[in-house]
This record gives C-alpha cells, structure tokens and sequence, in this order.
C-alpha cells in the first residue's frame, strides 16, 4: 500500500506550491511533504532529507531538475536506503501518486511519471486575424 | 573555447551550473576537480546520473587536474572547472599560475564556524586568507552565484559592500 507521507523537495518554493496545489485540487496535500533546498550545502540538504525520510518514513522522493541538488541528495540515499527517486516532478505526477493508494511505492511513482510526462504537450495558437 | 568559468560551489555540479551558467554558455563539458570523488565510482555515477546526455563530465584529483588543465584549455568547446571548496581550487591554481586567472565563488555555504557574506557565501577566517592569497597571486575573485546577478569583487565583499541585484 502506498499510504506513507512522500516528500517533494525541489529548488525555491516549487515544492511548497506543488503540495499546496494538490491540496487545493484534492485535499491530499498532507500525503507529502515539502522540503526546499535554499541555502543548504549538498552535505546539509542530504542530512536534512535523511532526517526526513526517517521522521516520515516516506518510501518516494520527489524532486524537480535531474542534474539538481535535490536529485543528487535523494540519489545519495538509494545507497542505502528502500526508497524510489523521482526526477523531474510536476503537478499531474504528483495529482496521480496521490490518488492511487492502493498501489505500492513503487508502482505508485511508476504510473504517475508515466501520466505527469504524458501531460507535457505543446499546442500551437491558430489567430484568425479578425 | 577552453575552460571559460573555474567555480568553487560545494553543491559542484547542480541546477546553477548545468542550467543557470551552462545554457548562456552553450556548455560542452564540465570538470569536477575533488580528490574524493576522483577515487569514487560510485560518486562519479551519481554526479554523471542526472547531467544531460550531450555534456561530458570529467573526474579529476589535484595532481591529475594540474597534468590535464591545458588539455582541457584547447578544447573547442566552452568548458566549466569545479572545486567544492577554496583549498582545491587554490592547490590548482598554486600548481598552473598563469593558466588559472579568474575564480568564481558560486556557493559556499552556511556552516558553525564561518561568517555570512552573501546569501549564499559564508567564509571562515582560514578561507579568507586562502581568497586573499589568490588575490595576492594575480588570480581575480569575484561572487556570483548566477550570471543574471551582479558580480562581486573580493574586496568588495570583505567589506561588507556585497549587496546583491540583478545585473
């Protein structure tokens, strides 16, 4: 079951709007927690996030930019710990994790990057000129 | 092209470098210059895992760098050398004084024992005087953690005149 806290931690605020958008579309923004990396060393932000994954016990960490310190972080704790690291997050990814809790962590955040990548589309505006 | 930005940033490779810097640059390669990670493949891999595919990364000790740097300096495309700290970055440029002459300070950040100079610059007093020594060598240090803010003189910065803006 996919009932533990996941956490988002991305650069700025972008992790703390994300959750509070889900929060705002399904009342599920306490399923997550979000962490920001501003002002912390990359030694700093990894203690902080095992602190965290320790704390909540999260089995999913979400976070924004792959080559980031956030993603870096999170990698570090695929060493050593059973936990699933998602890059590049956006709302529809976190929207599908949320609402499939009868799914495991890792099925979870498989089907959810499949559905948030899907969701990126380009659409071309066609002005009449009228 | 050649190395075109020697940056200290403890986070080394991350958003800042890759997207910030990198993409006004047209970025071709990076080197990472740390003796820990040099000896680590492990480490390597993580750092290698989230860089786009088109970017050539560069893993390199002290003494492998200062063998290397001209190599890497008549590669045609632009290039970034990374330090995480002051120690490294002034052990190579002690090791290749006239190649190495302009340091940027991307990131050093907060810890007990050292003293905020920017919001994402703290210093201890050891690393002051590891930045003057540079200084003292002809080597030109300025802060900028991304290229849309304004640069930030060592001098400057030692007196406390760092005020950050956008350029």
């Amino acid at each position: 079951m996919n009932d533990q806290p996941a956490i988002v931690l991305a650069h700025g605020q972008l992790a703390a709007g994300l959750v509070s958008a889900v929060e705002q579309i399904t009342g599920m923004g306490s399923r997550f927690v979000a962490k920001s990396n501003t002002g912390l060393s990359g030694a700093e932000l990894e203690q902080q996030l095992r602190a965290l994954v320790e704390k909540t016990g999260a089995k999913v960490v979400f976070t924004d930019l792959p080559a980031g310190s956030c993603n870096i972080a999170a990698f570090r704790l695929l060493r050593d710990r059973d936990v699933v690291v998602v890059s590049g997050v956006n709302l529809p990814t976190l929207l599908h994790f949320v609402t499939h809790p009868n799914l495991s962590p890792e099925q979870a955040a498989t089907e959810a990057v499949e559905r948030g990548s899907a969701t990126l589309k380009v659409t071309l505006g066609t002005p009449r000129g009228d | 092209m050649a190395i075109e930005l020697y940056r200290i940033d403890d986070r080394l490779i991350h958003g800042q470098v890759i997207v910030g810097w990198g993409q006004p640059m047209g970025l071709g390669f990076l080197v990472l210059v740390d003796d820990e990670v040099a000896s680590s493949e492990w480490e390597q891999e993580l750092y290698r895992m989230g860089v786009p595919p088109e970017l050539d990364v560069f893993f390199a000790s002290v003494a492998e760098a200062t063998s290397r740097l001209d190599q890497w300096n008549r590669d045609k495309r632009p290039g970034i050398l990374l330090t995480s700290d002051i120690d490294t970055m002034a052990r190579l440029a002690e090791a290749k004084q006239s190649t190495i002459r302009a340091v940027n300070l991307g990131g050093i950040h907060h810890r007990a024992d050292r003293v905020e100079r920017l919001r994402y610059l703290y210093l201890t007093g050891d690393e002051v005087r590891a930045l003057q020594e540079l200084d003292r060598h002809g080597v030109e240090v300025t802060a900028r953690d991304v290229p849309a803010s304004r640069p930030v003189p060592l001098s400057a910065l030692l007196e406390g005149k760092g005020e950050e803006g956008a350029a």
